[in-house]
């Protein structure tokens, strides 16, 4: 079928979207992106409708610190930015620099991961602990649920490099991956943005 | 990939052969066999609740009994039984009906059945745990809450999120499918119908099953994790489970019914002999259909007490659905009108579908009438309303789909007799049990109480239900009996049409190979083996020349993906059982090892293996 292209000339100017299977995965991953996306909605509408809820314990102007989760915004921008320095690189068939920006990704997410870390800890040994108040589960659900999709997205790069590392060079098979895998990291980025909107912003600017 | 060696394929056991296929035609197969399974399952408890009821102060069973049997028999029909069927028939035609050789992602497709089989496992384990989930299939809270409900609904929880992604990624696989692997020449304006309700029903799936999925987490976060979501002294809110479950609620029933319209949008036109009355308004119908089922939920809560603008804007919404569905009525009568009707058992069930859907449809605008709907819910009235949408409409459309399609599944037809018999019985019982159930309704019986008292005027009406529901039983063995007496006895199909059909699945030899086409075939109109049989020379033009055929390999990593998920869902549950013989952690850890750790083995990369094209041209003559 569509899948013999002729690459002694070169890969062609989309290496992810040349064969079938690419475009293919190209299409499932924007489909499952659609998926997810009403599954946050639904989170963030939990938060929003419950986000009142505090019954007495800490509330969001107690806790929220927007020095941190601006620091944890731009780690995580920084990160999509790499990502896409990656895929351009994969575009220029420069599998080194794709190689090198993913990892500086990778890096990045961890970076984030921590914070995150660090914030929720910070906020229990303030008294918000997860069974607190209505507030408190849907926070920690919403913000939780984000990070382990930044965890699986990390799981999933880190597979990806390792499997690839030593490929020499990007092909008409592993550039859909890679491709889908950034991708995949956008939306967790767009998600955060939300996120930083919805319940950090509103909340600190007394909406 | 060209490079890719492996030719031959290896002698495989059955059994490991059938746990590792990713062939679009075999997973229908197993598709088919465990929504059957399922769909016995869930009749037979069927079958308890009516003894049950047969008489006033019956002591058959307790009402715990049979809360958690009408709710274990809702959500297995729904989720476990009519959901595969459908499946199972989308996964064996729809490649067939756009001249696709395979799916978009083969593996996902073997995927999507075993995580959906495990799930279905989980929840269906419950029994032997401290009961089945007890709290209705719509798990309202607080009713659904550890304080009132057993471990029966942490199952209900997991069990459906796990089986609810594994629908979710096949109906991802199937608009990447239909949109990507169309054959040349067949246009989106082409596809048969069932393609177009696949499509339709799949994108609903994605958009209503991530809610489902949310609330679910909320749910399980709440009665395992103590979350507090729900309890409005916490802060909560125990509306909010309600708005999401019928978010996903009501597109869900248009999700199963759909394909059912798909179904009978293919049956009518094959049998009145004449091409789909309306076709492009049935295309349009199916969207907006769609379209609509999303803002209508609240017609679920009219009694809730959300006020009087809110249900009155909802109400318009549902009101506004039955356009829709008037138009595909027609269109199906104004097919039939003028054909050359043949009136077999695939053609009884999907001509019968239209009045007993019309009946369901009209009950359903009646419901949507906020101020009278605070008398019909909660009662018998709704049943009988869901049943004749749900049985009359889906379990029809899918009988009529299994008696027209059986004959490329399996090399035979089913016995023509014993079909007539089973349809006249389904028929009959299927209105004795449930038309009454109207009338049951409005002179005031509770549906979801698990006896009544003698002397109201019930008494008689529900004798006549639950004798009605032993008819559809009896109905439903002779479609057993059916099976396995045409395995035996039916003539051998070797034609490729045996029903002188329109679409592109009669046109491949039977059985089917492996590889479907052995060159894809080149559309040239709407209904295209139709068209070729009248303005061609009564075969498919073929649209690239012959070559070797590229085929994925199959693999076990799916069945082993259902599995770990399957054995995480378990430790889940463990954490609030009295006495886990394991630790939990462990289990969880487990389970989540083998997933990921398969996905990880996936990463590695697989071409697949060629069928060389001499091999090919063997294959065609030898079913040619
Ligand atoms: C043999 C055929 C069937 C019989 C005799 C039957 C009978 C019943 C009965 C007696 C109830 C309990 C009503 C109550 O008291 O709340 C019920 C509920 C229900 N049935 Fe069926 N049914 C049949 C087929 C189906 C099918 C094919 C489906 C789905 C595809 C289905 C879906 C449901 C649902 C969703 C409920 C609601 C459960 C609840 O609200 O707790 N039924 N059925
Ligand atoms: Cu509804």
């Amino acid at each position: 079928m569509a899948d013999h292209i002729d690459v002694a000339q070169g890969l062609p100017a989309n290496p992810e979207k040349a064969t079938l299977e690419g475009k293919n995965k190209f299409l499932g991953m924007w489909v499952f992106l659609g998926g997810e996306t009403v599954m946050f909605a639904t989170f963030f509408g939990t938060f929003l409708g419950l986000r009142k809820g505090t019954v007495g314990g800490p509330t969001a102007e107690d806790l929220f610190s927007l020095p941190l989760v601006f620091i944890m915004t731009m780690i995580l921008l920084t990160s999509s930015l790499t990502s896409v320095l990656g895929i351009l690189a994969m575009k220029r068939n420069n599998f080194k620099t794709l190689r090198t920006c993913m990892l500086l990704t990778v890096l990045l997410g961890f970076g984030f991961v921590g914070f995150e870390v660090y914030e929720f800890y910070h906020y229990y040994h303030e008294g918000l602990g997860y069974t607190t108040s209505a507030f408190a589960s849907s926070f920690y659900t919403l913000v939780g649920l984000h990070g382990c999709h930044v965890l699986f997205g990390l799981g999933w790069i880190i597979t990806l490099l390792a499997r690839y590392w030593n490929a020499g060079g990007v092909t008409l098979a592993n550039a859909p991956k890679f491709y889908s895998a950034s991708l995949y990291w956008h939306f967790i980025d767009v998600v955060w943005v939300f996120i930083f909107t919805v319940v950090y912003l509103l909340s600190v600017g007394g909406a | 990939m060209a490079t890719a060696t492996m030719t031959a394929k290896k002698e495989k056991s059955v059994l490991w052969d059938w746990l590792t296929t990713v062939d679009h035609k075999k997973l229908a197969i197993l598709y088919l066999v465990a929504g059957t399974l399922f769909f016995v399952k869930a009749g037979v408890m069927a079958l308890f609740i009516r003894i049950q009821l047969m008489i006033p102060e019956n002591d058959f069973m307790t009402g715990q009994v049979f809360n958690e049997l009408i709710t274990m028999h809702g959500t297995i029909m729904l989720f476990l039984a009519v959901t595969p069927l459908i499946f199972g028939f989308m996964n064996f035609a729809i490649p067939l009906q756009i001249g696709a050789r395979d799916v978009a992602f083969p593996f996902i497709n073997a995927l999507g059945f075993w995580i959906f089989f495990f799930g279905g496992l989980l929840l269906s384990v419950s029994w032997f745990f401290g009961g089945a989930p007890d709290a209705g299939w719509t798990a309202y809270v607080p009713l659904s809450t550890r304080e009132f409900a057993g471990s029966g609904m942490d199952f209900y929880a997991l069990g459906l999120q796990v089986s609810g992604f594994g629908t979710l990624i096949s109906a991802i696989n199937f608009i990447v499918t239909i949109i990507n692997m169309r054959a040349p020449g067949m246009t989106m304006m082409r596809m048969p119908l069932f393609c177009w309700t696949g499509l339709v029903t799949s994108i609903l799936i994605v958009f209503a099953f991530t809610p489902l999925a949310a609330g679910l987490a909320l749910l399980m976060l709440d009665r395992i994790f103590s979350g507090q979501f729900f309890l409005p002294d916490m802060g909560g809110n125990a509306i909010l489970w309600a708005h999401i479950f019928w978010i996903f609620g009501h597109p869900e029933v248009y999700i199963l019914v759909l394909p059912a319209f798909g179904i009978i949008s293919e049956v009518v036109p094959a049998f009145s002999h004449k091409r789909l009355f309306g076709y492009t308004a049935m295309v349009f119908a199916t969207i907006v259909i769609a379209f609509l089922s999303f803002m209508v939920w609240v017609h679920h809560m009219f009694t809730i007490g959300i006020g009087p603008i809110t249900n009155s804007v909802f109400a318009l919404a549902t009101m506004t659905i039955a356009v829709p569905t008037g138009i595909k009525i027609f269109n199906w009568l104004f097919t039939m009108w003028g054909g050359k009707l043949v009136f077999n058992t695939a053609m009884l069930c999907a001509a019968s579908f239209v009045p007993t859907f019309v009946l369901g449809g009209i009950t359903g605008v009646m419901l949507s009438m906020a101020p009278v709907d605070y008398l019909y819910h909660d009662t018998y009235f709704v049943v009988a309303h869901f049943h004749y949408i749900i049985v009359g409409g889906i379990v029809f459309g899918l009988l009529a789909g299994l008696y027209y399609w059986y004959p490329k599944m399996f090399g035979h037809k089913l016995n023509e007799t014993l079909g007539k018999i089973m349809f006249w019985s389904l028929y009959i019982g299927f209105h004795l049990t449930f038309f009454i159930q109207h009338i049951l309704g409005l002179i005031g019986m509770q549906r979801r109480v698990y006896t009544y008292l003698g002397g109201q005027g019930f008494d008689m009406m529900n004798l006549v239900s639950s004798i009605g529901s032993f008819v559809m039983g009896a109905a439903i063995v002779v479609l057993v009996i059916n099976i396995v007496y045409s395995a035996y006895t039916s003539e051998r199909i070797t034609v490729r049409d045996p029903w002188d059909a329109r679409t592109l699945e009669w046109s491949t030899p039977t059985p089917i190979p492996e590889y479907n086409f052995a060159q894809t075939p080149q559309v040239r109109s709407l209904d295209p083996w139709f068209y070729e049989k009248v303005h061609g020379d009564g075969t498919m033009k073929p649209a690239e020349p012959m070559g070797d055929i590229h085929m994925p390999n199959g693999s076990i990593l799916p069945f082993m993906i259902g599995l770990g998920l399957f054995i995480w869902g378990f430790g889940m549950i463990m954490l609030n059982m009295d006495n886990p013989i394991i630790p939990p952690a462990i289990v969880i850890g487990v389970g989540f090892v083998i997933t990921f750790g398969m996905m990880v083995l996936h990463s590695k990369e697989d071409h697949g293996y060629h069928i060389p094209v001499d091999e090919v041209k063997k294959i065609e003559k030898g079913v040619g």
